[in-house]
Order: structure tokens, then sequence, then C-alpha cells
């Protein structure tokens, strides 16, 4: 009952920020307010991308370098479904109103999303989680481009020429259910004993499997899930820009999601939250440079990783409120 | 209780272990004494298939366990205590002891466990919630026999237990592991540390360069001149 209420709070409240965000920045009077609300949805998109990866790469210490290839199997199955059988949900559910077909098609596109993503995820986990670091980082950076170059050549999807016509069906709204759905998600699943094996193989991966945990099968399950928000995040996000194209799922995507990761904290979900956030931000906040931007940019991340090698959050909170003492 | 029958296991193309047999009575203490890369380590990962024997069987109860994976081994009821201790770091300590309780369900029989633990080694139960990595090396040895006794074992592997540790220290973990032989808990040790092993234990076995070269009751083998001069430095 509880729950239940907590849960329509939040859609109220995500509602009532969609409604205002759109009056304010979309139809308001800020001249640059379509500016500004696009980059709240991409901030968003990359958070639920930061905090999937973070399942994997912080809390299991499983370094995938292929989180875009996810993104990547999301974003073309979903705007599939809703551009060739789009038409025919809004058939089947004429009796409904505009905005209720749109949300059935929505739904479906997001849960074709994230099931094309959970079965590439367990495709290229079961065989590759086996490996351990470096090896683990090349299959799944080759991963990664297996999954854009045979998109690239699919031409029921644009092929090279990108995949048009995709109907606008994300807005902040969904945007902002997906980010709470991911990181409520991966907060339970951390505190589950499901995550204290995780965090027991990134620790120790010998003594893991010494106390009885089953360590491939752990892995490929961060794996997966983490594979699924990677998906969803894929349909939001070419229904939100209602166009597709490679080029935004090359392995600069995925190293710019472990950028995030690692700028926020390894292993520590607010961490992975704020540096999404902040990498979203920073080099839009460096506009004004011009020329020099993408230069700032990577000067302000080395610098970072100088001054605070263990990310701005570094673990805190990993396990409830007690990261004081922790070891370098 | 656990019988490894010409046991052979080799890393690539080099040779760790050949033909190694032995077993561990049911109530003992045996210990498993050698030189640095001898193959001590081999046979505990071998039992505990960490290791894959490429010939030879290991026994368990009766039960053929090499093939299977470590983590169903461990759910048979063998823990082991790898070498260099091997707690989880960035842990309070008392995680690392849930996570040794991993595979029990029951959380009260959890915390009865715990508070075995804690009777056995009281300095645990001062330093519960500090990061398992800030202990003292003492500390993390009686921290990581505690995590595995978590999993009520009926045989416990302990991989070089005095590895690093004061004289003291040493004394405290082998009375440690003399309770909880006691207690009805099987001990295989592997050592490098002859004198003290051979003291603790009832039947010894000697390693060199991946054969046993030697067997005996522990009070016999202490007595062999070959293992005097080899092992005991006298």
């Amino acid at each position: 009952m509880k729950r239940l209420l907590w849960i329509t709070g939040a859609l109220a409240a995500l509602a009532l920020l969609q409604w205002g965000c759109s009056a304010i920045l979309l139809d308001g009077p800020i001249r640059q307010g379509p500016y500004y609300y696009q980059i709240m949805i991409l901030a968003g998109i990359n958070i639920v991308l930061a905090v999937s990866l973070n399942l994997t790469n912080g809390i299991t210490g499983q370094f995938s370098i292929g989180h875009a290839g996810f993104f990547a199997v999301g974003a073309y199955v979903a705007a599939s479904v809703s551009y060739y059988g789009g038409p025919g949900i809004r058939a089947a559910t004429a009796f409904l109103p505009a905005v209720g077909q749109d949300t059935v098609v929505l739904l479906l596109a997001l849960a074709a999303a994230g099931l094309a993503a959970a079965l590439a995820g367990l495709l290229v986990g079961i065989p590759s989680l086996r490996l351990r670091g470096d090896y683990l980082a090349i299959v799944t950076l080759g991963f990664g481009e297996i999954i854009r170059v045979v998109i690239l050549n699919v031409d029921a999807v644009g092929g090279a020429r990108g995949f048009v016509g995709i109907p606008k069906l994300s807005n902040f709204f969904w945007v902002y259910l997906l980010v709470t759905a991911c990181v409520v998600t991966v907060w339970n699943v951390v505190r589950s004993s499901y995550g204290r094996a995780f965090i027991a193989i990134r620790e120790n991966e010998i003594a893991a499997q010494a106390m009885g945990i089953d360590v491939t099968r752990h892995k490929v399950m961060a794996f997966v899930i983490g594979a699924v928000f990677a998906g969803m995040a894929g349909c939001l996000f070419g229904h939100y820009t209602m166009y597709l194209h490679t080029n935004s799922f090359t392995f600069v995507k995925s190293f710019e999601i472990i950028i995030m990761v690692a700028i926020g904290g390894l292993g520590s979900i607010e961490g992975a939250v704020l540096g999404a956030i902040f990498l979203t931000v920073l080099p839009e906040a460096f506009r004004g440079f011009e020329g020099y931007r993408m230069i700032i940019y990577s000067l302000a991340l080395i610098l970072i990783m100088i001054f605070r090698p263990q990310g701005m959050l570094g673990q805190a909170s990993l396990f409830g409120k007690k990261s004081k003492g922790k070891r370098k | 209780m656990l019988e490894l029958k010409n046991v052979s296991t080799r890393y690539g193309a080099i040779s760790a272990l050949t033909d190694v047999s032995f077993s561990v009575a049911k109530g003992e203490i045996a210990t498993l004494i050698g030189s640095n890369g001898a193959g001590k380590s081999t046979t505990l990962r071998s039992i505990m298939g960490l290791a894959q024997p490429h010939a030879g069987e290991v026994l368990f109860e009766g039960k053929k366990i090499n093939r299977m994976p470590t983590h169903r081994i461990a759910a048979l009821g063998i823990a082991l205590v790898p070498e260099g201790r091997a707690v989880f770091a960035n842990l309070t300590v008392l995680e690392n002891l849930e996570l040794g309780g991993y595979l029990q369900k029951d959380s009260k029989q959890l915390k009865k466990d715990l508070e075995h633990v804690y009777v056995l080694f009281p300095r645990l139960k001062e330093r519960l919630l500090q990061m398992a990595g800030t202990l003292s090396g003492g500390e993390q040895q009686m921290l990581a026999i505690g995590r595995a006794l978590m999993a009520h074992p009926r045989l416990l592997l302990l991989d070089e237990p005095s590895l690093g540790l004061a004289p003291l220290v040493v004394q405290a973990i082998f009375d440690a592991i003399a309770v909880i032989n006691k207690e009805g808990t099987t001990v295989l040790l592997v050592e490098q540390n002859a004198n003290l092993a051979l003291r603790r234990s009832q039947n010894a076995y000697v390693l060199e360069t991946g054969r046993i070269t030697m067997r005996g009751t522990s009070t016999e083998l202490a007595r062999d001149p070959r293992v005097k001069e080899a092992y005991l430095g006298e």
C-alpha cells in the first residue's frame, strides 16, 4: 500500500515536472528553451547509461567497454517496433485517445528494446565473462563495433543513411521515469544478496568462488541487467531525436559512458548520476570557448583524474553509510 | 574424508603436480609441507576446483569432485582460506563474515555462526565495522579463517596461515585452528613453517617439485633426518 502511494506520488511529480518544463522551456518565454530541454533529456539518458554500466564495471568489477552496443540494439529494435508496427498497434487500440495509443506503442517498443538488449547481453556475456580484465574489455569492445557495423548494413533500418521517420514518443516524463526505475532497481540489487555476491566478485574472485558464489552466473546477471537498461535508454533516445545513425553508437560513446562512471566514482550509484549530468552539461557550458571547447573539456577530465582519481564521490555509500576509513 | 588419487595438474605446459596421492581422515589435522614452488598451493587449488587436474581423481566423502565448479565444491562442505588471506578489503569485517555465510539462508543460524566466530576471535568483534583492509595481518588472517567457518565446513583447507605474521600471532592462530579441529572440523594445512606444522598435526606429507616424497605421522617425520636437514634447519 505504502509502495503504491510512493509510485503514484513519483508518477504525479514526474508528470508535473514534464508539464512545467515543457510549459516554461518549450512554449514559454525563454529564448533558448528547447536547448535546455534537450540537455535535460540527454542528461537523463546518460544517467541511465552510466548507472547501468556501473553495475558491471563499478560494482561487479568487470571492465566492459561495449555499452554503446546495447544502447544501439535497444534504439534500433524499439524504433523498428514503432516504425513498422506502430500503425498496426494504433489500429488495434483505436478505441483509446491518441495519447493512449502513443503510450501503448512506446511501452511495447520499450519492452522490445529491453528484451533484445537482454538477449544481446546473454549472447556476449556467457562466453566472454569467463575472461578477465583486458581480455573482457577487448571482447566487449569488439562486440560493440560488430553491432554497429551490422546495423550499418541493414537497409530496413536505414543503413548508412540513418533511420528516419521515428515518431516522437518520448519526453521528459518517460526519460525520468526510466531514470527513476533504473536507479531504484540498481540500488535494490546492490543491497540484495545478489549485490553482495557482485561486490565479493569485484573484491576477490577466488575468495568469492570459495564461498559458494557462482561467479559466472552472477557476472552474466549483472551484465544482462545493465544491458536491459541501456537498451531501454536507446529506445527513449531514438524516440526523442526521431532519427538514428550508427555514428551515435561508436566505441567513443562507450568510452564516454565509462568516463561518466569513473569521474563520478566507480561503484557509487550517486557518483554515476552526478558523472552523467556533469559530462552532459560540461561540454555545453564550454560552448563559449568555441574551437577550444573540446580541449578545455579534455583538460577538465585530466585535472579531475589527477586530483581526485577515485572520482567525485569515490565509493560513497556503496553499502549503507559507512565508507569511512576506506583503504586506498 | 578426502582422497587424492594420482592427481596431476599443470599450468599451460608447466607441470605443477605429478601423480599426487594422499588422504585426509575425518577429524584429523593433516599437513602438507614443502618449500616454495613445491606445489602445495596447487594441491589446494586442485581440490577446490580452482585448478583443473588433467589426470587423477579427487574424492570427498567418496564422491568425485574434480571437474565440479568451485562454488559447488564449496557447497559440499569444503572451505578454503586462500594464501595471503584474500579478505574483501573494501568491505567491513561484518560484511566479510556475512559473505562467508553466503550459502546460509537461515538468518537465525547466521547470527549463531557469527557469535561462534566472535568467541573464537574476540578481536574481530571489536572491529566489526572497520574495513577489512585496515586490519593488521594477524587480524586479517583471523577474519579469513572466521569467514571460512561461517560456511560450516566439514573440511577446512588452510593455505599458509602463518605467512608474514609475528610468532605470537602465529601461536594464537594455531591455537584457534586446534579449537576448530576439536569442534569437529577436519583440517588440511599447507605450511612452509614445517616445524610448527609438524608439531600441530597428526599426519604429514612432504611435497617436492610436484611429487609426494615422504609421508607418515607428524612425529615420525619430525624425527626423520632428511626432513630435519631440509625443512627443520637442524
